[in-house]
């Protein structure tokens, strides 16, 4: 018997079996972290001292802006399998992914803009941070549009890995870039390794749970959206089939 | 290579080719400003870089589909695909047509728009300096987005969204760059920062373009 490489999984048939039985799970655990994350952190942590209860759009603000990077380098990751290894599920999974991180993308910036207004008392400031979601925005939306113009899907895939592969070091320019151009009002990082920099233990705890709530959800709806690609792609074969 | 140069240089400057159209597209969207904003000294003095730096990133884009797309349905692109010389080296030729046809002019025409705008007489030079040394990244970024959409019909507007964003590091570096010469302040690590944007892309991304050509003409 031969031993079972992980790109077995990728295979779309086999990909297909596994999500299926598999995905209910992934919704039902993002449903469970997200009440108990959500919930918790709404209503069973203390006010802070300068934000009063403001600060409670932490909950969405923060997991929202951690997906809206990491969907960007899944879909990095995804695109680089396509190019070098032409699974067609990870072409697939990419493309499934651009919606879910520019929806990500939206809520931090907008949750965000809710944030900023009663803190900074503005909506909108070119903070480095600020500035640097709105591109990635910008970047997102030119991905999703190569997808859509392009007929032949393997084109389209190769395309668009190029395409992320570039922009994704354009992205990391434009970073720092901004980091240059402008000094910023947004605090650093609240979740780092250095702890000492920390959001406080009371607004850590239901904060994990509200992480791990996104990133449940944000595999869900990949799986989800890859699996509907995939049928889609079997539809139209059938119906070029049919057509002959 | 010199030949395909030559012919890109030619078929830009003969009628037809936009070779002034990008140099009048500049010249009107500097012009349009203030009437936007309206006609103060010390405002549009202020704004001068960053209007400059803007439009000619804008003229820039105009000339972008204009690359490939032409070749491509007169089947060219083939052949040269088929040539001896390397698709990387196509891809390098293109830029460098592009450039000199749309960068260099460009980088000349500023200072005599700076005028319109106010533009402090000191920064001239390095208005000038700055767009000659970010405008061969333009063309390269460019050339790439226009082999990206060679194969879609009506490409422009997704040309657009697609190298705009690109367009973003270097626009912030070169602008930067005036901004400090016009405060007085140094403008050497902007200026370090965009020769380096400059030399990376004209460096990495002609491989990138060839890829995706040969992606379009499989």
């Amino acid at each position: 018997m031969t031993i079972m490489s992980m790109w077995e999984y990728a295979n779309p048939k086999r990909f297909m079996g596994w999500t299926g039985p598999v995905l209910p799970w992934v919704f039902g655990g993002a449903a469970v972290c997200l009440t108990v994350g959500l919930i918790w952190g709404f209503f069973f942590t203390p006010d802070e001292a300068r934000q009063g209860s403001t600060v409670k759009i932490i909950y969405l603000h923060v997991p929202a802006a951690l997906m809206a990077i990491n969907a960007w380098i899944m879909m990095l990751v995804a695109s680089l399998i396509w190019l070098v290894r032409r699974h067609h599920v990870s072409a697939l999974a990419a493309k499934a992914a651009a919606p879910v991180g520019v929806a990500m993308t939206l809520i931090a910036l907008a949750t965000g803009a809710i944030w900023g207004q009663p803190m900074w008392g503005t909506y909108w400031a070119w903070d480095p941070r600020l500035t640097s979601f709105l591109i990635l925005f910008l970047f997102y939306l030119g991905y999703m549009a190569l997808w859509a113009a392009i007929d032949d899907p393997d084109t389209a895939a190769d395309l668009t890995s190029v395409l992320c592969m570039v922009g994704s070091v354009f992205a990391l320019m434009s970073r720092y870039a901004v980091n240059f151009w402008n000094q910023g009002l947004h605090q650093g990082a609240s979740l780092s390794l250095d702890k000492e920099k920390n959001v406080a233990d009371v607004f850590y705890q239901p904060l994990l749970f509200a992480i791990a709530g996104f990133v449940l959800l944000f595999f869900a709806l990949v799986l989800l959206r890859t699996r509907t690609e995939i049928r889609t792609r079997r539809l139209r074969a059938l119906i070029r089939r049919e057509g002959q | 290579m010199i030949a395909l140069l030559r012919r890109d240089l030619l078929l830009a400057t003969r009628a037809g080719g936009g070779f002034g159209l990008g140099l009048v597209f500049f010249l009107i969207v500097v012009v349009l400003v203030p009437f936007g904003v309206g006609p103060e000294t010390a405002i549009l003095s202020r704004i001068a870089p960053g209007i400059l730096w803007v439009a000619a990133l804008l003229a820039a884009l105009l000339s972008l589909d204009r690359i490939f797309a032409l070749d491509h349905e007169d089947g060219s692109l083939s052949l040269l695909a088929t040539a001896p010389i390397p698709l990387e080296a196509v891809a390098v030729v293109k830029a460098a047509a592009h450039w000199l046809t749309t960068g260099v002019p460009l980088a000349i025409a500023a200072p005599v728009l700076g005028v319109l705008l106010h533009l402090d007489p000191s920064a001239f030079g390095l208005v000038v300096v700055t767009l000659l040394l970010g405008t061969p990244a333009l063309s390269v970024i460019g050339t790439f987005g226009a082999a990206l959409t060679v194969g879609i019909r009506r490409g422009g507007l997704l040309l657009s969204l697609i190298v705009l964003p690109l367009y973003v590091p270097t626009l912030i570096f070169g602008a930067e760059a005036v901004r400090r010469g016009v405060d007085g302040q140094d403008p050497a690590t902007p200026l370090l920062m965009l020769g380096g944007i400059t030399a990376g892309a004209v460096a990495l991304l002609p491989f990138a373009t060839a890829a995706v050509l040969r992606m379009n003409l499989r």
